[in-house]
Order: structure tokens, then C-alpha cells, then sequence
């Protein structure tokens, strides 16, 4: 359950943020959650109204937006689509470079 | 205006509920009153930031830093003792155990005559590199010398954070499946090295050495591969010289 972690974290990117650009509350948070990250978007969202009870986030919405998994072969130079790390690339079956959806990334906020 | 669909702007007329019904998730009120803040921010930039400060100072210090991964009970603990009696002082080492509960991996290395630090992450289940920066000070690590990290037994979690290690070695050993890779290919993906302990036991499991390497080497084709038991010594000097090897390479 590192999705418990990787929350707290979130609670305190947040708190840097609301003393540089000056908000006291937030009301929504969206995550992008590259599909190929070992994060499970369900875990995040069981923990989220527990991790941020008492903080200026107490109550926000979450909303997570997913990234498909994108590999690109040196070989053959096509981009495949990749549900797992160990897809090869699907017109020549060479091992794929990833090139998107290893992101976890807080997208933006809305803030009072 | 929203700053999403732009309705509410002169040029959108058409209700918003009208030309999103369900896909348009947010909550128009808290915009009309809220502000957007377009963030972009990694979720774990604190510990890649903290991360980076611990690679300068292992970079300035000379110190060569591996983070040890593997599930429970894949022999993490007795390798490193192995290594520190073979090794037998040709450079400083010194070790940081991670372990949820309990000082018995430290004690363990402490008995080599190494210095250890055991970090206890109670129901944090990896090692974050905050806690290693404060290790350090702690450990009072030498220049020129190798820092082992022992993480907490967990295939997955540690993946996701840096510690501002030279490389994560993920050892597996042969009473685990040989999908693992396939299973855990976070960890496989984000290892540099990979090491098959208690080759020993070959004989009495079902593991088979060459579908396992071409597992790993599917999740990640440029891992290293070294197969060894820390218990009978089989294959131990790949290891032992990989790692003088690499001693060398930092002066």
C-alpha cells in the first residue's frame, strides 16, 4: 500500500503550494496516473478522504485520469501500445522502450 | 468560465450539462467560485528531490551505493554478510537495514564488525530517501567505501522510490517462482541488476534458471544477470568482483 504514501505526499505538495500561490482550501484534485505505474488508481482513491481528514484538502474531490502505456521500438522505430512492461513491440516483437505511462503526476487543482 | 470546456465564456452558449452529460466530471459550482492551478508536479518530486541530494552527496564523497530488493526471505541479509567476510575489508563498508519491525538484520551485519543502521518504517512498507539522508549522518558513512541498503522485503512498492542509489539490485531466489519478473515487473524494470540466489536448491524446486533470465530480460533487456548461492558459495566471486569492479571505477 505505497498508494498511502505517495497520498501523503500529495497532502504536502499541496500544503507547499497553498503558502507560495496563496489559497486556503482546495476543492478538487486530479492525479494522471500513467497506466504502466505500479499505482492502483482504486487504492488511491480508498486512502485519499483519510490521508487528507484535517488538511486543506478535507473533503476535495479526486479525480484520476489514466495514461496509456506507450513503447517505442529501436529497432523497427513504431510506437505499440502497452498494457504491460513486458509487451513487445507488436509488429516486430523486440523488447519496447517506454516512452509514456510511467507518469504520476498531480494535473492541477481547484482552490479556494 | 470553466478552464476546462470553456462554458460560461461569451462564445459558449450551449448549457454545459447539455454537451458533456456524463464525461464532464467536475463541479461547476466550486469553479465559478475556485480558481484552477495547473500543478504538472510528479507526485513523488519530495523524494526524487531528497533523492538527488543524497546521489551529490555520494557523488562528492565517492561512496558507490546499491539498494538491495527482493521479496521476503530471498536471502537479502545473509548475502550481504557474505559479501562483507569475502570482501574482507579490501574497502569500508557500510550497511542500511530497512525493516518494518525489529533490529535482527543490523545486529546481523554489526557481528561482521561492519557498521549498520537499522531504519524500522513501522507499516511504511519501502525506505524513502528522506530516511537514508538522515542515515547517513547518523551511520557516519566513509569516503571511497560502498553503502549497502537493505529495503524492506516487498517486490513492489520499492520500485517507485529513488533513494539516489548507483543502482537497485533486485535478488531472487530459486524457492520463488520464475515468473516473478513477469509478476513484479515494476521492480524487474526498474532494477539494473539482478541476482538468482540459492542456486544450491536447484535440484529440489521447480525453478527453471534460463525461463526466468529470458523473463527479466523481456521486462528489462539490459539487466545484468548474476547467478549465485551466498550459503555454499557457488558462483560468489561474479558477484564479489562485480562489485570490486565497480570500487574501482568510482576512483
Amino acid at each position: 500500500m505505497h498508494e498511502l504514501s505517495l497520498l501523503e505526499n500529495v497532502r504536502e505538495i499541496l500544503e507547499d503550494h497553498a503558502q507560495s500561490q496563496k489559497f486556503k482550501k482546495v476543492s478538487r484534485v486530479t492525479l494522471e496516473i500513467g497506466k504502466l505505474s505500479c499505482i492502483e488508481p482504486e487504492a488511491l482513491r480508498f486512502g485519499f478522504d483519510v490521508v487528507m481528514k484535517g488538511s486543506l484538502a478535507e473533503g476535495a474531490e479526486l479525480i484520476i485520469t489514466d495514461l496509456e502505456g506507450l513503447g517505442h521500438c529501436q529497432q523497427c522505430g513504431k510506437n505499440t501500445i502497452m498494457e504491460a512492461l513486458y509487451d513487445p513491440c507488436s509488429h516486430c516483437g523486440r523488447p519496447l522502450t517506454v516512452v509514456q505511462g510511467m507518469e504520476m503526476k498531480i494535473k492541477d487543482l481547484v482552490v479556494i | 468560465m470553466c478552464g476546462i470546456c470553456g462554458c460560461g465564456s461569451p462564445e459558449q452558449k450551449q448549457s454545459h450539462k447539455f454537451v458533456f452529460k456524463r464525461e464532464h466530471h467536475h463541479h461547476h459550482d466550486e469553479l465559478n467560485t475556485g480558481r484552477l492551478i495547473q500543478l504538472e508536479q510528479d507526485l513523488l518530486s519530495k523524494n526524487n528531490t531528497y533523492a538527488a541530494q543524497n546521489r551529490e552527496y555520494f557523488k562528492q564523497h565517492n561512496i558507490f551505493v546499491l539498494n538491495l530488493v527482493s521479496s521476503p526471505g530471498a536471502g537479502k541479509t545473509t548475502l550481504l554478510v557474505e559479501t562483507i567476510k569475502a570482501l574482507n575489508g579490501q574497502f569500508p563498508i557500510a550497511v542500511i537495514e530497512g525493516d518494518q519491525q525489529t533490529e535482527h538484520d543490523a545486529d546481523r551485519i554489526r557481528a561482521t564488525g561492519t557498521p549498520a543502521l537499522q531504519i524500522n518504517t513501522g507499516r511504511a512498507c519501502h525506505l524513502e530517501a528522506m530516511g537514508i539522508g538522515q542515515a547517513l549522518i547518523e551511520l557516519g558513512v566513509k569516503d571511497n567505501s560502498l553503502l549497502a541498503i537493505e529495503n524492506v522485503g516487498n517486490l513492489v512498492c520499492p520500485s517507485s522510490f529513488d533513494l539516489g542509489e548507483a543502482h537497485k539490485v533486485v535478488v531472487l531466489s530459486v524457492t520463488e517462482g520464475d515468473d516473478k519478473p513477469l509478476k513484479y515487473s515494476d521492480m524487474f524494470y526498474a532494477a539494473d541488476v539482478m541476482l538468482i540466489n540459492k542456486t544450491d536448491l536447484l535440484p529440489y524446486v521447480d525453478f527453471d534458471v534460463d525461463r526466468c533470465i529470458r523473463y527479466a530480460k523481456q521486462v528489462n533487456p539490459e539487466i545484468q544477470i548474476i547467478c549465485l548461492s551466498s550459503t555454499k558459495g557457488d558462483n560468489f566471486t561474479a558477484w564479489t568482483d562485480w562489485l570490486s569492479e565497480q570500487m574501482q571505477l568510482l576512483s
